[in-house]
């Protein structure tokens, strides 16, 4: 039974169609990254899962319609961490992971142990035990996406809809924060639908890419199969090669127009890749 | 390493990498079961006892103080007296003024006081801004409106037992309050359209207040001592009118300030929690005017406590909406009776509008507050 199903869902704002016709599926514990341009509609798909646009189509969670699903029982199942999150800088740490359980609380009802051991879980899983009473205002970049992803863990749903979760992370923090998703994801068959800017890290933590732009689906599959320098091209107005790491996952970089081939090797590298891979516009 | 061209295995770029870098931070396991549980921001006893000892210390005084020392002694043997049945050390004159002005004056200030902190750190919320305050939307102009008209049209009927005018600032809160909602709404559903609809609500019942004022110059006195607000001549009428509104109000501030919590990561996120923002926002913001009308039906604009107390609270003891409302009630409370001690003391015998106290005192104490935060902001 597949987590999640798209079939024909468009969706936007007011009068503004942003995606139309998207028919995906997600596998439980699999890993489906939206890649595109800006633009693109990418996130107004991963709200459009959430339930917080307008949406036509059917959305299903696992083998149940979500339009089905009150507000708070469809918050039990998805867990949404936007790409711009708001983090009150009034609150420390463990309130603010503690607003994940919202949707397992009545409206006025008080969190229990067993919510605040939930908490506690979702600290140490993203190493925030030590910063636990420490006040939102006073976190670094990576230490506040840590937050959010807790705030998110804590919620305990089955599918996570991740926007653009590495923003802001340089590449230790980034790839850290991806190994507990990937983690989570196979330990405990969670679900993830993530939008990545970065392609070569949506190829490697990613089963399924689905490129979208124009808010159409234009190509879906493995990530060697929709990381072409042909595709990016097109879509993105990009040009770039298209190389394979020792693991075999595809690696993409970006190609310089002018290349000086005399001034570096780096220079010279790039220009020993361009005849064979790289798509120039 | 190298690291070939795809699809084609033919490159000569080389990188060197490390085979597995320990990350910055590495997924960590499940906490340790016998782990303590994280502490979480809660409204304890102790806070509790330390806000109700603090608003009892300072009603006491209040009740104690005044242009007539009734003697501290003797007025707690006739609370005694009351409480047991027993004899009063207090003449009757001496009774009337405990019982008739003090007593009524004081609790009305602990009323107002609380009403209009807490509805300012319910707006504070609601918004999710530090400026707002609980006349944001309307509810000062209005009730401003609804008093002035009376004073102007009918002055004779400000001795009546139940005048008009606490009436019409009740109503002209409430309806300044509907106005700005109304227009909010129907140019969207966010915040910020609201605050925007609450601006031009207030700009445009000032201006009707201050043409009636201009066309009626021999009201103008006595429009703008109730403009500036005050509990002198608050008797148990004043307290019993105000206190279902406060009752009420606090009860549902109380108990929305995790949702407080909740909103204030914006709409979006709120509603992927299964969350109602909408709703929400409502129901707190109705409770919050209701309280402001009816405390402002009664004692007048008194500007600044609503701003300043829930700052306080945030910056002294926590940032959650689950300490920062309640205690926000009960700080309120205290600051104000502490006003109207000032109000009734500086002028001695005449009294100050406690209005002009609470912006006057409260603006360097809370520039105080927010240096001694430096630092440890929350």
């Amino acid at each position: 039974m597949s987590t999640l199903e798209l079939r024909e869902v468009s969706a936007g704002y007011r009068d503004r169609t942003v995606v139309s016709g998207v028919t995906v599926t997600a596998g439980r514990g699999s890993w489906l990254a939206i890649i595109g341009p800006n633009g693109a509609g990418k996130s107004t798909l991963l709200k459009a899962v959430a339930g917080l646009v307008q949406c036509t189509g059917e959305v299903v969670l696992d083998g149940r319609p979500a339009a089905g699903l009150g507000h708070r029982e469809r918050a039990r199942a998805v867990g949404y961490a936007p790409q711009s999150p708001e983090l009150p800088e009034g609150l420390t740490v463990t309130d603010y992971v503690l607003l994940g359980r919202t949707p397992h609380l009545g409206p006025l009802a008080r969190e229990s142990g067993r919510d605040l051991r939930i908490v506690r879980d979702a600290l140490a899983r993203l190493d925030l035990d030590g910063l636990a009473g420490r006040s939102l205002r006073t976190l670094s970049g990576g230490e506040r996406q840590r937050a959010v992803l807790a705030r998110v863990l804590a919620q305990q749903a089955g599918l996570l809809l991740l926007d653009e979760p590495t923003t802001g992370l340089d590449i230790g923090h980034a790839q850290a924060l991806l190994d507990l998703v990937d983690r989570l994801r196979r330990d405990e068959g969670v679900t993830v639908v993530s939008t990545l800017h970065d392609l070569t890290l949506a190829a490697q933590y990613a089963d399924q890419v689905v490129l979208v732009d124009q808010g159409r689906v234009v190509a879906a599959g493995v990530p060697g199969r929709v990381l072409t320098p042909e595709l990016l091209a097109t879509h993105y107005d990009a040009r770039v090669s298209v190389l394979t790491a020792p693991d075999g996952s595809p690696v993409v970089a970006p190609v310089r127009r002018e290349v000086v081939a005399e001034a570096d090797p780096v220079s010279e590298a790039t220009a020993a890749l361009r005849p064979d891979s790289t798509v120039d516009q | 390493m190298a690291m070939t061209a795809h699809p084609e295995p033919q490159s000569n770029l080389r990188t060197h990498s490390h085979p597995d870098p320990a990350p910055a931070s590495v997924p960590g396991p499940d906490a340790d079961p016998a782990a303590p549980l994280p502490a979480a921001t809660r409204l304890t006893a102790v806070h509790l006892l330390v806000a109700i000892a603090l608003l009892t210390g300072v009603v006491t005084g209040a009740v104690l103080f005044g242009a007539i020392d009734l003697g501290a002694f003797r007025v707690l043997a006739e609370v005694f007296a009351q409480l047991t049945g027993g004899t009063s050390p207090l003449s009757e004159r001496e009774a009337a003024i405990l019982w008739q002005l003090r007593v009524p004056r004081v609790v009305l200030a602990c009323l107002v006081g609380a009403a209009l902190a807490g509805s300012g750190a319910a707006f504070q919320g609601v918004f999710r801004n530090p400026m707002a305050d609980p006349y944001l939307l309307g509810a000062a102009s209005g009730a401003g409106l609804g008093a002035t008209l009376v004073m102007v049209i009918a002055p004779q009927t400000r001795d009546w037992l139940i005048g008009p005018l606490p009436v019409a600032a009740f109503v002209g809160a409430l309806g300044g309050v509907a106005l700005s909602w109304l227009i909010g709404r129907s140019a969207g559903n966010g915040t910020v359209t609201l605050v925007l609809a609450g601006v031009a609500v207030t700009s445009f019942l000032t201006a009707v207040s201050m043409f009636v004022q201009q066309t009626h110059v021999d009201s103008l006195r006595e429009v703008y001592a109730w403009l500036f607000g005050g509990v002198a001549t608050s008797g148990w009428r004043e307290v019993l009118v105000v206190l279902p509104y406060v009752v009420l109000a606090s009860a549902v501030l109380w108990g929305c300030g995790r949702l407080l919590d909740v909103l204030g990561l914006g709409d979006e996120e709120a509603r992927a929690l299964g969350l109602r923002p909408g709703r929400v926002r409502a129901a707190v913001l109705l409770a919050a005017s209701l309280a402001t009308a009816a405390a402002v039906a009664m004692t007048g604009l008194i500007g600044f406590v609503g701003f300043v107390v829930p700052h306080i609270v945030r910056r002294t003891v926590a940032g959650s909406y689950r300490v920062v409302l309640p205690l926000s009630l009960f700080v309120g409370a205290v600051f104000l009776v502490l006003a109207d001690i000032v109000a009734r003391t500086v002028l001695a015998p005449g009294e100050l509008p406690v209005g002009v106290v609470t912006a006057f005192t409260g603006a360097p104490f809370f520039a105080l507050v927010l240096r001694g935060s430096k630092g440890r902001q929350r």
